[in-house]
């Protein structure tokens, strides 16, 4: 369907000559169904936690393992990082100088690397502890859940170097323009989904 | 389970002598042993045929540039459907093999082996569900969708080549499981604990596991590609409600296959945690937890099963409505009926385990919602009443399917009420009449239904009809072998046999299992005379051309362009201003002529063929051999080629090819002066040899 009133209401990809919007309309309707996709597997990973946060069979318990205060600037972190990635597509949008754009896209990678340090610091200390994922079945599920969204984390700092090498490659030429705005969708959805980890794991087992 | 000492871990992992079954049929030469050696010889073989005939006859470059790498939807969708054959093929012959146990191991041990018996039903379950159906549903959307909808392919092409070749992959992993090592006896459901290290040690779950989820992980992207297109490349003028009806099964279908297939992904997942790194999800000990597994599981399975079914009403829909040469009835009734088993789907899981513990509340939930799903079921079986009343009903070899389909279905959906209620669900779970019933579902819900699809657009695909004599045979034999393999099932479950058994103690069942037993070589005799039909087409396919495109007076689309279509489908996109635009043109006074010239032709931009995809599928299922058999390197590497090849394919530009207008104008210009030369002929010389393609029109 090519009627103009139609045009998705967050393409933020700019004046592109060289893109209709109908084009881009369905390259990134169809990441929306993935990123669905993607959070049903998050949801189901939620619920199975939901179901085992009480199987510590004696061992580690979400009391005695979480720490607030990483987790509190994990949550910074990856916020932030939304807010950086945000202004990168803003750059893209209006053609800013092409430092511009890369100075945010690396702020964004720098906090997601930084981000991904601080889990890996969290873990090695649950390791260190006895709380490693082999314990328990709550271990197990918790491990599951946050190393998904650590290891998604991963694959979207991956994926933008290999964005940067494109910019680099082909300039803001229609796909990196298109893939850039997926990936944006992509970081947006792991920040929401770590603030459901940051409440349902983290703020629920330090309280409860 | 074979015990197999590792020849060389390092390099070949888990892999020992005794890990191929020619090995152990050698070392132990057992009726069950020689069975499993000869469908691995049978495998490599085959294989090695196949290979053979392309070398001496030259086309392996024709297969690789015009077929595997092509990015069409038409050859991607006909490739998904060779693929169910094929899987049908060795998944009917198993099932076949499992009749003949039953009848003969009656106070007796029979020829296979408990633990062969029990891969034999795991293999089957699985290969029918996701290899079988899931492909042949798959590629009928595939090839049939764009054409419906007046497109020119699905909204994204290579990602519709990776969910092939991951299809291919999982498929070719099955395969392999008969040649090196074996397979799970876990059942197609592999519920833990059993299929947990503890119990199943051996190399069969982990086939499983891979296989499954390669398969669901393409699944989810063919259901994402399919919505996407039915969203967005919809031609102009076609709102949602002028769609045809296998279009709207289709956009269900794939609403479910974006929100289903995830749980299974899940679930197989973490039983590969469980089983690889000793997680606790689903053991005994520690935590785990299996209950967990199983409302995962059907949270998958049960949308699965209208995914599997809805398509075929889709094909019915329209079947009936052509053959009985009416329009279909209560159209807005069959959508908002298939939107409603598409959403109640989500809501009865627990219907798997009504035995599994949870308390009676919550059974007669689900009891009450599974009764449901019976009412919209039942608007479109009385649709198709309604299509057919006063209708001239024509009996093809499509309608003969769709009306053993109406009869079987309505008998098999009775049955589901008694399941539906758990106090009976409690007397007969875990018997043959379980079995029984969804076989009689899935056959006449999903194999006549894409059975009838293959006949009806087969002639659209290939430019030719199919034999209609052979046709007649293999549909008889699907029939007949359908209620003489299955209807005894429903009496032995009554009486209490379970399923899954590989010897029997009880005397008096006797009589029922050497009719099921019967029952399975007649279905096997309608696979061969499937092959037999196609053979003969084959040969005399100049008598059955149908180029003009339209052999059975269609409605959609699909039959306003040539047998086979052109690359890009439509010449000049459609306009659409009805609900049935080719058939109300043809049909009525004052319309536009169909098979006029249009005004102007415009270039039109085709996606050049990609290796990617092959790559990508194929190096999937060398990751997922080298996680079964411990063979880390190999999975590494292969885990590399596919990042490997997503990065370059991003980086790749001038992935399209464009058709100069004056060539698009050429052919179709040339095509329609064939029409205007071709005779139009009367439904009733409908399976004639003058039958090439325009429909006579009495006004």
């Amino acid at each position: 369907m090519s009627e103009p009133e139609l045009a998705h209401a967050g393409l933020n990809l700019g004046e592109n000559g060289e893109l209709t919007a109908d084009q881009a309309e369905n390259a990134i309707f169809g990441f929306w169904m993935f990123l669905m996709s993607d959070a049903v597997i998050f949801a189901l990973l939620f619920a199975t936690y939901g179901t085992m946060i009480a199987s510590t069979v004696g061992g580690p318990t979400p009391a005695s393992e979480f720490k607030l205060l990483p987790a509190f600037v994990e949550t910074l972190l990856l916020l932030t990082s939304s807010a950086t990635f945000g202004r990168a597509t803003l750059a893209m949008k209006y053609d800013e100088p092409r430092r511009v754009l890369f100075g945010w896209l690396a702020a964004t990678l720098g906090l997601g690397l930084v981000f991904l340090a601080l889990e890996a610091d969290d873990f090695a200390t649950m390791f260190a502890h006895g709380a490693y994922p082999m314990r328990s079945g709550f271990l197990s599920s918790f491990f599951a859940l946050v190393g998904l969204h650590g290891l998604h984390v991963a694959v979207a700092c991956f994926w933008l170097v290999v964005m940067v090498g494109q910019v680099c490659a082909y300039g803001l030429d229609a796909r990196v323009r298109i893939n850039l705005l997926r990936l944006g969708l992509f970081w947006h959805l792991l920040d929401i989904v770590w603030i459901a980890i940051f409440s349902v794991v983290y703020l629920q087992g330090h309280i409860g | 389970m074979t015990v197999s000492v590792p020849l060389w871990p390092a390099v070949l992992g888990r892999f020992g002598w005794l890990d191929l079954p020619f090995v152990r049929a050698w070392e132990n030469p057992t009726a069950s042993e020689l069975i499993g050696a000869f469908a691995g010889a049978l495998v490599v073989v085959g294989a090695v045929a196949v290979a053979a005939l392309l070398t001496r006859y030259g086309k392996w470059r024709y297969l690789w540039t015009e077929w595997l790498t092509s990015l069409d939807h038409k050859k991607i969708g006909i490739m998904y459907i060779v693929v169910a054959f094929v899987m049908l093929s060795r998944a009917l012959v198993e099932a076949v093999l499992m009749r003949m146990q039953q009848a003969v191991a009656i106070e007796n041990p029979g020829f296979l082996s408990p633990d062969h018996f029990g891969q034999l039903f795991s293999t089957h379950g699985s290969i029918m569900i996701f290899f079988m159906a899931m492909p042949f549903l798959t590629g009928m959307i595939n090839y049939v969708l764009p054409l419906q909808i007046g497109a020119r392919d699905m909204a994204f092409p290579w990602a519709n080549s990776i969910a092939l070749w991951l299809t291919i992959g999982a498929a070719g992993l099955m395969m392999t499981s008969l040649v090196v090592g074996e397979f799970s006896t876990g059942g197609w459901s592999g519920y833990p604990p059993y299929t947990e290290r503890a119990f199943s040690p051996g190399v069969g779950v982990d086939y499983w596991i891979w296989a499954v989820t390669l398969g669901s992980i393409g699944s989810t992207m063919a259901g994402i590609n399919i919505a996407c297109t039915l969203y967005k490349l919809r031609a102009p003028g076609m709102g949602f409600m002028r769609m045809q009806m296998f279009s709207w099964t289709s956009l269900c279908t794939s609403i479910l296959m974006i929100f289903a297939m995830p749980p299974l992904t899940v679930a197989t997942l973490l039983l590969a945690l469980d089983r690889y790194l000793g997680f606790h999800f689903f053991t005994n000990d520690l935590g785990g937890n299996m209950m967990n597994y199983a409302n995962l599981f059907w949270l998958f399975g049960h949308p699965e099963v209208y995914i599997l079914i809805l398509p075929a009403f889709g094909v019915y829909s329209e079947v009936v409505s052509t053959f009985s040469t009416k329009d279909l009835y209560g159209y807005t009734s069959l959508v908002i009926a298939t939107m409603a088993i598409a959403v109640l789907s989500f809501t009865v899981w627990v219907h798997h385990f009504f035995t599994m513990g949870q308390s009676a509340n919550v059974n007669a939930a689900f009891g009450i919602a599974t009764m449901t799903i019976g009412v919209p079921t039942g608007v479109k079986i009385y649709d198709w009443i309604w299509t057919m009343f006063r209708g001239e009903v024509r009996f093809t070899v499509p309608m003969l399917y769709a009306l053993a389909f109406m009869m079987t279905f309505v008998l098999g959906g009775f049955t589901g009420i008694i399941l539906a209620m758990p106090p009976l669900d409690y007397l007969v779970h875990n018997t043959l009449f379980l079995v029984a019933h969804f076989h009689n579902m899935l056959i006449p819900g999903l194999l006549y239904g894409m059975l009838a699809g293959y006949h009806y657009w087969f002639p659209k695909a290939f430019g030719f009809r199919l034999d209609e004599r052979w046709g007649r045979i293999a549909f008889t034999c699907w029939v007949v072998g359908f209620y003489l393999a299955f209807f005894p099932l429903y009496v032995l479950g009554a009486s209490g046999m379970a399923r899954r058994t590989q010897a029997i103690f009880e005397p008096s069942f006797r009589p029922w299992l050497y009719v099921a037993g019967v029952g399975a070589f007649i279905l096997l005799a309608a696979l061969v005379s499937l092959g037999v039909q196609l053979w003969v087409s084959i040969r005399n396919r100049e008598s059955m051309r149908v180029e003009a495109g339209d052999p059975w007076d269609g409605r959609g689309l699909e039959w306003s362009i040539s047998a086979p279509p052109p690359e890009y489908n439509f010449a000049v996109l459609p306009l659409i201003d009805g609900r049935n635009p080719f058939y109300d043109h043809k049909h009525d006074e004052g319309q536009p002529d169909p098979y006029a010239s249009p005004a102007k032709y415009e270039d039109i931009v085709v996606p050049r063929g990609s290796m990617t995809g092959v790559a990508i599928g194929l190096s999937a299922a060398v990751a997922a051999f080298g996680l079964v058999w411990e063979i880390w390197g190999l999975a590494i590497v292969a885990v590399q080629v596919i990042v490997a090849a997503v990065v370059l394919r991003s980086f790749g530009r001038d992935q399209h090819r464009t058709i100069p207008a004056a060539e698009v104008a050429l052919a179709h210009e040339a095509w329609l002066a064939r029409v205007r030369a071709t005779r139009a002929i009367p439904r009733k010389l409908e399976t004639a040899a003058v039958n090439r393609g325009l429909a006579e029109i009495d006004r």
